[in-house]
């Protein structure tokens, strides 16, 4: 069994880290806007921003400022970097289907020159966005005053160059390629090749790959479409590529499984050269067993020996050269394994909950409900509960570990299983790749935390 | 001259000039267009002081503009003031390699290279070659992308300190950290070893071929693949087996499918590069490991290019290889279950005949095109049928009809009617290439067989392939055998069948026209006139628009004693679709 808390260790780094409030973003009344609600969250590859997504189709960048070597408590906050619509709603005439803006996934591009680039993701549509800086602006007409009025043409005796003077810093977004009409289910997962020149996008049933630079066609690499619908038994749930091995990537399903695919095979990926599963235990057998075992998120560890699963009640981490069996396996929320009726009654079974690794791949992150968190540490066999809220917002205040009290007898600072809030859930939080600085998004609001500066 | 009622000859300028910064893309890319008038107008001087510094910093803008001004700078040398001051425009062209979109960045790669040839080889030392060495060692991969195409234009024409400085910078780039710039060298690697003295590219380039041709990103193994090519070209041919051929022995057994694809896609030029003797030892057997392998791009590429790596096989043994090492490959990709791999083979598997010769194309070609052509995919049947001429050539027409002919008549009756029009598709190729007499004998009764066809879409098809026999044999031909055929339905019990004599007349006339006026009064006009008398409504309205198209074609006094009074009953017909007909006629013939 695991501890629950974390305490001091000496035995190892990682095993003292207290957590500690940073900052928290977004609007702090309790009516919640639709449009507001964050539906993604993800670091780029530096950790120098944070972006975020939105229900409105918005996308949110952070900016981690220049470290203030006066306030060293005060190290690294995050502030708006850029701020634009990355999707509109749409409507599907041919199928009379209204296509939201809901921002389902986001990726960062490696840095290719001083400007970034990102893909977003809808329901249907991918799009390349670059966000770049702009410090300097041209001044200097022949025809008119540089506030608009124009000069008498007669007055010219000269012609007079524009010169570049320098400016406020201007932060643009703007869209460079469009990547639509692929997909006739939705987009659930954008992954971008260590080759740096494709990536992948998936739906409930098929797998296409795109090269970044091309937006009138894409290759079908997986498809897992029946001829017959009625057929249909499984969905395809996440995918990613491998981080390095540029021909590798695997998929999820809603039965549980995840296969691995090797393009160098063959150009259609239907059959896998790996295929991970674990043998479902007879005595936990139920009526929900199929929906709770449906993976929710796949991610590769960096180093990429590992990728860990999210499914309903835990997190999986597999060794990718072993199949039949996860090597580690963290219950997230097990007490609620008898709450599965309730859940499946107002839906939360269906949630989709994502996780993440740390940058050294030795913690692991996911959420859960009541503005829940989780992480466990790989080598310490130790877990922790956090919790994001307003309460513990004060500037560098350490989060208290939380726990919930299964049944039997309440302990002093237990919360009952019966008092959770089951409305609060964190679906999606993201690990700064280098350093402990996480990134958590409860409904409207995005929390930062580190970890502790001794 | 500048006084103060201004300069008039300023005025377009300084508005090319304003709209340079203007927020209207088009306007800005057409100033750009026109930057060699503003050059112009500024004088050499101020461009070099002021409009090129300008430029320089205006990355931010859209790509479009970025192109156009990516190129305009690469013709811009005289408006600097000549080769003496052509290194003003490297700053620009520097910023533009660097930026994100590649069309730009190898714009301004092939400007930068146009104008190196501008430099003096002082210059080229002095400015080109430090920015070469700047590009190479940028913090971002899209300026070291940009500088792999950059280093064969100076190598030749600098001291060979600076030879050594540059192949030290594309040694680095080869294993740079980014599989983009890999890619980017791995590409220019053909390119900068022609450049090399020989002893260079064996000592250097070969361990960075050797390197890149086995690097993790099959994305940069399979430009390997190019290069290879031009290397083999290069090297003297006892160094190939050592040096080359290690690396091309894996490329095609690679783990990868896309780098044997690329291998199988190349490989006609690698056959010439590596000479007789390799492609006898190595590539035969590599070849027949493409055409079986296990992925169906990678057959249909090698599948391809089957009739050129037979053509080019040494004379000697030529015939031996293919019967005993590539023909039973061949063999087995008549039947593949791809029909990409089946439509490659049969684009070339024709040409094979005329390397084997008669007798081995009889006995064991032709069984291969009759399985191809009653394949079940149309693309397949129509590479083969137009293919037919030059097995033609060699087992002439006698020969091809006993064999292929039988498969195509079973095609031509056809239970399904979409096979059937598949086939009179092929009819005006067929009849071109077997020409009209061996046409007249065996295919023109299924020609006319199809006018009544009981399908629409087959009448249609056979009337429209009528039309383009006629362009094919002439007006003389068609009114020895089509004529009389075509006016004898008109009698048919069918009105359809009526109806198709109109169609048939309307194209011929449409193909003969007016030298055969002869054919038109004497034969058809009766035909059709008299069929204005029809009891279908359909024929009637039909007679009415075959004499609108027969129409220019007659004289007067046909037209007016014959064609009006006939017209004219029409437009007093009950139908009203035939009165429509009719007076449309009258109208367009200008007979009211």
């Amino acid at each position: 069994t695991l501890e629950l808390t974390v305490r001091a260790s000496p035995t190892g780094p990682g095993g003292d880290m207290q957590w500690c409030f940073s900052q928290v973003k977004g609007a702090i009344d309790d009516d919640v806007a639709e449009a507001d609600i964050i539906s993604t969250v993800e670091f780029n590859h530096t950790g120098e921003l944070l972006a975020t997504g939105d229900k409105g189709g918005r996308v949110v960048i952070f900016q981690q400022e220049i470290e203030n070597k006066s306030q060293p408590q005060f190290r690294s906050e995050y502030n708006v970097y850029s701020t634009f619509q990355s999707h509109e709603p749409e409507f599907d005439y041919l199928k009379s289907l209204e296509i939201e803006e809901k921002i389902n996934k986001i990726r960062w591009l490696p840095q290719k020159n001083a400007a970034q680039f990102l893909l977003s993701t809808n329901d249907k549509t991918i799009k390349l966005w670059k966000i770049s800086e702009r410090d300097k602006r041209p001044e200097g007409y022949n025809l008119k005053e540089e506030d608009g009025r124009y000069k008498d043409p007669n007055t010219i005796t000269s012609l007079r160059v524009p010169v570049l003077i320098p400016m406020d810093l201007m932060v643009e977004a703007s869209p460079r390629r469009v990547f639509a009409n692929a997909h006739t289910y939705h987009i659930n997962s954008i992954s971008v090749n260590s080759d740096n020149e494709t990536y992948l996008s998936a739906d409930d049933l098929r797998i296409n790959l795109w090269h970044l630079e091309i937006t009138d066609r894409s290759f079908n690499i997986v498809d897992i479409k029946p001829a017959n619908m009625e057929e249909l038994t499984e969905v395809i749930t996440a995918a990613e590529f491998h981080p390095h091995q540029c021909n590798t990537f695997v998929y999820s399903s809603s039965k549980g499984t995840i296969r691995l695919c090797d393009m160098r095979a063959s150009a259609l990926c239907d059959k896998h050269s790996k295929l991970f599963e674990e043998p479902e235990d007879p005595s936990n057998r139920s009526f929900f067993s199929e929906i709770i075992s449906s993976i929710s998120d796949v991610k590769f560890s960096h180093n990429g020996r590992y990728m860990m699963t999210r499914d309903y009640l835990s997190v999986k981490i597999w060794d990718l050269n072993m199949e039949n069996r996860p090597v580690e396996t963290y219950q997230v929320h097990e007490y609620l394994r008898s709450k599965l009726c309730s859940l499946y009654e107002n839906d939360c079974i269906f949630d989709k909950f994502e996780c993440c690794w740390n940058g050294n791949d030795s913690v692991v992150m996911t959420g859960s409900y009541n503005n829940f968190f989780r992480m466990f540490d790989r080598g310490h066999r130790r877990d922790v509960t956090l919790e994001a809220s307003r309460e513990n917002s004060k500037p560098m205040q350490v989060l208290k570990p939380r726990k919930v009290c299964a049944g039997g007898k309440r302990k002093k600072d237990e919360i009952s299983v019966d008092s959770l809030d089951f409305n609060k859930k964190i679906l999606h939080t993201a690990w700064h790749p280098q350093d402990n600085i996480i990134a958590v998004a409860t409904t409207n609001n995005l929390y930062i935390f580190q970890d502790k500066v001794n | 001259m500048a006084g103060a009622d201004g300069d008039d000859s300023l005025y377009p300028i300084a508005v090319l000039i304003d709209e340079l910064r203007n927020e209207d893309v088009q306007l800005r890319l057409n100033s750009i267009k026109k930057l060699s008038t503003i050059a112009l107008a500024l004088g050499v001087e101020r461009t070099r002081t002021e409009l090129l510094p300008f430029l320089t910093d205006t990355i931010y803008d859209e790509d479009e503009v970025l192109l156009a001004l990516a190129e305009q700078l690469g013709n811009f040398t005289m408006l600097v003031g000549g080769p003496e001051y052509v290194h003003c425009l490297l700053p620009p062209l520097e910023s533009l390699a660097t930026v994100e979109e590649t069309v730009v960045r190898d714009k301004a790669v092939e400007s930068l290279r146009k104008i190196s040839q501008e430099h003096s080889p002082v210059d080229l030392e002095v400015h080109f070659e430090p920015l070469v060495k700047r590009l190479a060692s940028g913090d971002w991969f899209t300026s070291r992308t940009s500088a792999c195409g950059l280093f064969s234009v100076c190598y030749p024409r600098v001291s060979s300190t600076v030879k050594a400085e540059i192949r030290q910078h594309f040694r680095t780039l080869c294993s740079d950290d980014t599989p983009m710039v890999r890619r980017a060298a791995a590409s220019k690697l053909g390119e900068f070893a022609k450049v090399l003295e020989l002893d260079y590219v064996k000592s250097d380039i070969i361990s960075l071929f050797t390197a890149l041709a086995s690097d993790e990103q099959d994305s940069v193994r399979l430009l390997a693949v190019e290069a290879c090519v031009s290397i083999a070209t290069l090297l003297p041919q006892e160094d190939l087996e050592t040096l080359v051929m290690p690396t091309l022995r894996q490329a095609a057994e690679d783990k990868s499918w896309r780098v044997r694809y690329m291998v199988a896609d190349k490989f006609s030029e690698l056959q010439k590069a590596v000479g007789p003797e390799i492609t006898k030892n190595d590539l035969v057997p590599a070849f027949q490991n493409l055409l079986k392998d296990c992925e169906a791009e990678v057959r249909a590429a090698a599948a391809n290019k089957v009739k050129e790596f037979c053509e080019n096989l040494p004379e000697d043994n030529r015939e031996q290889i293919i019967m005993t090492h590539i023909l039973p490959c061949v063999k087995e990709l008549v039947s593949d279950t791809n029909q990409h791999v089946k439509s490659a083979l049969a684009s070339v598997i024709m040409g094979l005949s005329t390397i084997l010769g008669k007798d081995n194309t009889i006995e064991h070609l032709l069984p291969l095109f009759l399985a191809q052509l009653k394949d079940e995919c149309p693309e397949v049947r129509l590479n083969i049928i137009s293919n037919l001429d030059c097995v033609n050539e060699v087992i002439g027409i006698r020969q091809l009809s006993q064999s292929l002919l039988p498969a195509i008549v079973e095609l031509a009756e056809d239970a399904k009617w979409r096979v059937r029009l598949a086939i009179i598709e092929y009819m005006p190729l067929l009849a071109g290439q077997l020409g009209v007499e061996f046409f007249d004998e065996k295919l023109n009764t299924l020609c006319m067989a199809w006018l009544i066809d009981h399908v629409y879409a087959i009448r249609e098809a056979a009337t429209c392939n009528l039309m383009k026999l006629v362009e094919k044999f002439g007006a003389e031909w068609a009114q020895n055998t089509i004529v009389p055929k075509v006016l004898g339905m008109a009698n048919d019990p069918n009105y359809l069948h009526r109806m198709t004599t109109l169609f048939c007349i309307n194209v011929i006339v449409h193909c003969c026209g007016y030298p055969y006026r002869e054919i038109t009064t004497k034969q058809m006009l009766p035909v059709v006139l008299k069929m204005s008398n029809d009891q279908v409504a359909n024929v009637r309205f039909n007679v009415a628009k075959s004499l609108q198209k027969i129409g220019p074609v007659l004289d007067s006094n046909a037209l007016q004693t014959e064609v009006k009074p006939v017209l004219e009953k029409l437009a007093s017909d009950t139908d009203m679709d035939v009165k429509y007909f009719a007076q449309e006629a009258i109208s367009v013939l200008a007979l009211a």
